[in-house]
């Protein structure tokens, strides 16, 4: 007897909402995210003018070379340039 | 219906770098992540959406270094729980009035979503209709009413399910707590 009766087992269904749909969907695009700062970072460390724009304005600078900087990307560019 | 996979065999197929299997993951544990943020931690939204990114970043940077492809769950609970310390204590910074949570709390809580993600993982076994129906009412909050609506089934019908489902649900538990038992 594993002590889960229908009540129980209605509690703790109750407790595992979903998530919002956007930040599942944010999170699922990783992979896909991951490859884009890869790319930037790279390009960043070989290109001074495309640095120098990213310290300007990260977002335009994201969007004007092809990329979109969703919220993710440009958190995690900005700390990955801060740290470079 | 397809068959569930465990969590080693779904850590596994990422660490091989199947995409789809990745999308699998976050919508495995997208709500065990989730609850540990909002009911363990009490995050207001914009809090919780920023550990939750980071949760899963972390996750697919990281997964490569987990020992026990088994353990990713206590793995995921560890890493959330010290994302959220690591915010309340951001945010105490500029409030101190925000202190640390109660341990002890955070443990009971952790370990009633452990059971929680048990059961769900008893009724994504169960599969459709019951899964999508329980779901509906008691993840989702939603009125006998809608549920039948979009179902398209009599909204008088849906308590029977419900209570039927949920026979399923405690049998397969059962089930597997009996496989479980030493003989």
């Amino acid at each position: 007897m594993n002590g889960f009766n229908e009540e129980r087992i209605g509690r703790l269904l109750r407790l595992l909402s979903p998530a919002p749909e956007g930040w599942v969907r944010a999170a699922q695009e990783l992979p896909a995210a991951r490859a884009m700062l890869d790319e930037l970072v790279a390009r960043a460390e070989q290109d001074a003018a495309f640095r120098l724009q990213l310290q300007a304005d990260l977002e335009r600078a994201v969007a004007a070379a092809g990329y979109e900087p969703s919220p993710f990307v440009v958190s995690r560019l900005r700390q990955l340039l801060r740290t470079d | 219906m397809p068959v569930e996979q465990s969590d080693a065999q779904l850590v596994s197929r990422c660490r091989e770098g199947d995409p789809e299997a990745w999308n699998e993951f976050v919508e495995r544990f997208s709500r065990y992540v989730y609850a540990i943020c909002g009911r363990g931690f009490r995050l207001a939204q914009h809090d919780a959406e920023d550990v939750f990114q980071e949760v899963f970043a972390r996750a697919f940077e990281r997964l490569a270094e987990l020992r026990s492809d088994d353990a990713v769950r206590p793995w995921l609970a560890q890493l959330t729980r010290r994302l959220c310390i690591d915010k309340l204590r951001l945010l105490a910074r500029d409030n101190p009035s925000e202190a640390d949570p109660d341990e002890q709390a955070i443990d009971d809580v952790l370990g009633e979503l452990d059971e929680a993600m048990t059961v769900r993982a008893a009724l994504d076994k169960v599969g459709d209709p019951c899964r999508e129906i329980l779901d509906r009412f008691f993840c989702r909050d939603e009125s006998y009413r809608t549920i039948g609506e979009i179902l398209q089934m009599p909204a008088g019908t849906i308590a029977s399910r419900i209570s039927r489902c949920l026979e399923k649900v405690r049998s397969e538990l059962d089930g597997r707590d009996r496989g479980s038992q030493p003989s």
